[in-house]
């Protein structure tokens, strides 16, 4: 913990190539991984690392890692590891990246202070492995960042997918809700349903929850919220969709569904709301009975 | 003092809110729409409230409140023009406006209205009670 020790680090991290190239091969040994990592890229960030580490050692004499003088470590190690974690290494990989540089040190630090006794070697040891145990920490840590940071903008992407409003007819739209429905959802599914009524001048919003896995009270308050709000807007909506099952939760939890229109099947809703419009759909019958009528096409 | 103009369509009542919606000011309006109501007979009116961007309780209220006395005066009253982001929360404030109608903008107001009304005088003519 002295510059001394300092000094010695350094002195050893001088000789580059041949830590680098150490190193290098106890990682292969280790985890090697060619699947997810070139072994060019890999040589690349070990270099890049064993310099910048060189050049925190020089400057700070102690192991506090997260002084000053290590910040461009940290920062190399953040990206090493945020990479790794995109590419799919585990916690333990991108840890031994930072590891497995222990066994060339010592070996070289061993070899260095042989001749100085037994308790010279063990501080040195000491202080290089205090260094390099708190790196590898530091590599979990971001590699943990690095991982709620994919899974948040997945769940990003997520919310985006699942809210398609989509038109069905002039004046109708339809909103299939896929997905367990929970406030923020709700939230966006509102807003895009709202902005989509504006937009194109519908009176009547189909729900369907055909795709919503569980109904529970919050749920259904979720979508009377969404319905009052269509309400608001001067548009009626239907509720379509709703299984056996869930019919029979949302009466069992005692959930008042009687202000809203519900029905079966999408296809129901669908016909409705035509019909609230005053339009009809009708079988081109016209045609099939005028070929009877010719005696051309008998069996339609 | 500022006040919201009130214009007569034939039988219905134009009221369109272009400003900010202070309290006194909606209490103003209430004041005047009653009495154009008596005044003029109307059996509609329409408030178009497309350039509100904030409504709070009061005014939520508000609007309840004189679709409830244009309902006494028979007069049917549509809200139009109701912005998505007011209606969200609107909705979360727990105010769904219960006994307004609503419509998707003046257009459709229009419609509505004078369904009701044709409704109304045909139910009169067939010798049906009057909603």
């Amino acid at each position: 913990m002295t510059t001394n020790s300092a000094n010695l680090l350094v002195e050893i991290l001088k000789d580059e190539e041949l830590i680098l190239r150490s190193w290098i091969q106890q990682q292969s040994a280790a985890t090697s991984r060619p699947d997810l990592i070139s072994e060019a890229e890999l040589r690349r960030q070990c270099a890049e690392f064993l310099k910048t580490f060189r050049r925190a050692v020089e400057g700070g004499k102690s192991e506090n890692v997260e002084g000053p003088a290590w910040t461009p470590v940290r920062e190399l190690l953040a990206e090493i590891s945020r990479s790794r974690a995109r590419q799919g290494f585990t916690p333990g990989e991108t840890a031994t990246f930072v590891l497995s540089l222990k066994q060339p040190l010592f070996q070289e630090i061993q070899r260095r202070l042989g001749a100085n006794g037994a308790s010279a070697v063990t501080d040195e040891l000491w202080t290089a492995t205090v260094i390099l145990d708190n790196l590898a920490l530091l590599t979990t840590e971001f590699y943990q960042k690095g991982r709620e940071e994919l899974i948040q903008r997945q769940q990003r992407e997520l919310l985006e997918l699942s809210t398609p409003v989509v038109k069905l007819w002039g004046g109708i739209l339809a909103l299939p809700l896929i997905g367990t429905l929970d406030s923020e959802r709700t939230q966006i599914v509102m807003e895009s349903l709202l902005e989509q009524i504006v937009e194109t001048g519908a009176s009547i919003a189909i729900i369907d929850i055909t795709g919503v896995p569980t109904v529970d009270t919050l749920v259904a308050q979720h979508l009377l919220k969404t319905v009052a709000a269509a309400g608001l807007m001067g548009a009626e909506c239907i509720i379509s969709g709703i299984r056996p099952q869930i019919a029979a939760t949302i009466v069992h939890l005692g959930v008042d569904l009687s202000a809203v229109v519900t029905k079966a099947s999408l296809a129901d809703a669908f016909s409705l709301a035509l019909s609230r419009l005053g339009h009809r759909i009708q079988p081109a019958q016209k045609r099939s009975a005028q070929g009877i009528h010719d005696g051309t096409d008998s069996d339609t | 003092m500022e006040r919201i103009p009130i214009l007569k369509l034939n039988d219905i009542l134009l009221v369109s809110i272009q400003v900010d919606m202070h309290d006194q000011l909606a209490m103003t309006l209430q004041d005047d729409l009653t009495e154009r109501i008596v005044q003029t007979g109307a059996h509609g009116v329409l408030v178009d409230i497309s350039a509100l961007d904030v409504v709070d309780s009061f005014i939520g209220r508000m609007l309840g409140n004189m679709a409830l006395m244009s309902r006494v005066l028979d007069a049917e009253t549509v809200v139009v023009g109701m912005r998505p982001a007011v209606a969200i929360t609107l909705v979360e404030l727990g105010l769904s406006l219960p006994g307004v109608r609503t419509a998707l903008n003046v257009d459709q107001g229009m419609k509505l209205l004078r369904n009701g009304l044709a409704r109304q005088t045909r139910g009169v003519r067939d010798g049906r009670y009057r909603r």
